[in-house]
This record gives structure tokens, sequence and C-alpha cells, in this order.
């Protein structure tokens, strides 16, 4: 029998990549997959969480987080393509035109 | 045996997740991508949540990493990024931030005592395909229509964005040829 905080501790390492990924990195494409390992971090809190309790809501939770992040990867995937279209870079540093 | 399968999920989520991270090219981040929702899914049937880790495997890992696939192979990125030169300021304050969130969660996680209890035997068609679609079906009915409009939503967002140039910023009176095309499909 795992105890719950070891899943808790993983996803919260799993998280902290994600972010250092997020905020290191200038790649587009590759800062999007670090959302997609936060997203999944949190999955993970959910589903331990709701064998714990015990309770299906956390893996309903999960189910819809799937949709919005299926969603998510396609509308960013597509704003990132017209990104490269028009600019030929996927370097987050050279795409400033909204910076004030 | 459970202990020995969390610490080799645990282990490949671990490795993923470093992949995805710090590897120069983004072919290489996607595939490591690929290694952390595998293990995830591992993970998942684990905590009896069958149902939700073939979700993962058919959609994370069977749709959105080719996604991805697809569209680095798109912008033919062979080369990745620039190395980063020296350690920047905020590269320095995101890895102490990461540190202190990390610090927070172990204390958290280790100290509440709740949390160490061990957990209560599950009935038995817990985190089945029946059981979660029971649930999606009654309590969770009008999240799981809302859903569904999001998807539309996503699909038709996806089909303006990729021929958005084509469909809105073209006046049709220059577009002689399309129109012809047009007509004749119609008739």
């Amino acid at each position: 029998m795992v105890p719950l905080p070891a899943y808790l501790v993983l996803a919260a390492i799993l998280f902290s990549l994600g972010v250092v990924g997020v905020l290191v990195r200038r790649n587009a494409l590759i800062v999007f997959m670090s959302i997609e390992l936060m997203l999944n971090s949190v999955n993970l809190t959910f589903v331990a969480l709701s064998r714990h309790l015990p309770s299906m809501d956390g893996q309903l939770a999960v189910f819809f987080t799937i949709v919005v992040a299926g969603v998510e990867v396609v509308v960013g995937l597509a704003i990132i393509v017209e990104i490269f279209r028009s600019r030929s870079t996927v370097n987050l540093d050279e795409v400033h035109l909204l910076r004030g | 045996m459970e202990p020995v399968l969390f610490v080799f999920f645990a282990a490949l989520a671990l490795a993923g997740g470093l992949g995805v991270v710090a590897s120069v090219r983004a072919v290489h981040s996607a595939l490591a991508l690929l290694l952390v929702l595998c293990a995830l899914a591992g993970l998942y049937l684990l905590l009896g949540a069958q149902f939700i880790a073939a979700l993962q495997v058919i959609v994370y890992a069977g749709a959105i990493v080719v996604l991805f696939l697809f569209v680095i192979m798109l912008l033919h990125m062979a080369t990745g990024e620039p190395a980063a030169r020296g350690l920047r300021p905020w590269r320095a304050g995101s890895a102490l931030a990461a540190a202190f969130f990390l610090a927070g969660v172990f204390f958290a996680a280790l100290r509440a005592p709740a949390l160490a209890d061990p957990a209560p035997p599950l009935p038995q068609d817990f985190g089945s395909a029946q059981a979660v679609g029971r649930l999606l079906f009654t309590r969770f009915l009008l999240p799981f229509e809302l859903a569904s409009v999001v998807l539309l939503v996503g699909i038709i967002a996806a089909v303006v964005l990729a021929k958005g140039a084509l469909l809105l910023r073209v006046p049709a009176a220059a577009r002689p040829h399309e129109e012809k095309v047009r007509a004749e499909v119609l008739r």
C-alpha cells in the first residue's frame, strides 16, 4: 500500500518541472508541453485523492480536464503554426508584438 | 508488489519530466512527454482508476502527443533553440520559486496527519467505465454537455485559425476561380 503523500510529492515535483520549463525555455512548443506536464501533475493529485477518500468525483474532474486540455492543445498549436507562418520563428523572445 | 510498481512508474515519470524540460530539440521533448503520460496511466491503474488510465493513453498519448509531433514536423524545427548563455537572473529566480513551492508541498504532504491514514478498501466497480459513465450522465450531466460545446468551439477555432486567411481576408470578388468551383459544387 503506497501512502498518499508519495503521490502528492510526485505530483508536486512534476508540477515544479513544468513551472521551470515554462519560465526557462523559449521554444513555444516546449513551453506548451511544460503546460501539459503541469496539467497532468494536477490530474495525478485528483486521482490520488479520489482513491484516498474514496470518491469518484476526482476522476470526473480529470475527465473534464482531459477534454479541455485536448481543445487547448488544438487551439494553441493552431496559433503557434499561425505565428510561425507570419514570423517564421517560434522563439517567444522574438514574438513581442503586444509588448508595450 | 504495489510499492515496486509505484517506484518504477514514478521514476519513469520523473525522467520523462526532466526530459521535457531539458531536451534541446522539441521532438525529444515530445517523446519524453509521451513517457510521462504512459507512466501516469500506470499510476492511475495502481490507484484504481481504470477508465481514466485508458482515457489517458487514448486521448493524451494517442492524440495530443501525435498532434505535437505533427506540428513539430510541420515547422521542421531541426535546430531547436540556441543554448542559454549564462544564468540570467530570472532563470535563477524561477528555479528558486520552484524550489520554495516544492519545499512547501513536501512540508504539507509529510506533516498533515490525515493524509497518512491508510486508504479505505474500494467498492467493487470503483473507477470502471460503467461507474464513471453513470456519474457522467446523472450528477455531471451539465458539465458533460458543456464539454461538447467546448469541443465544438475548439473545432471551429482550429478551422478558422488554419484557413482564416482564405475565409476572412480575401473578398469573394478577388477569387473568381474559387467562386466558379463553389458554384459547380453547389449545382
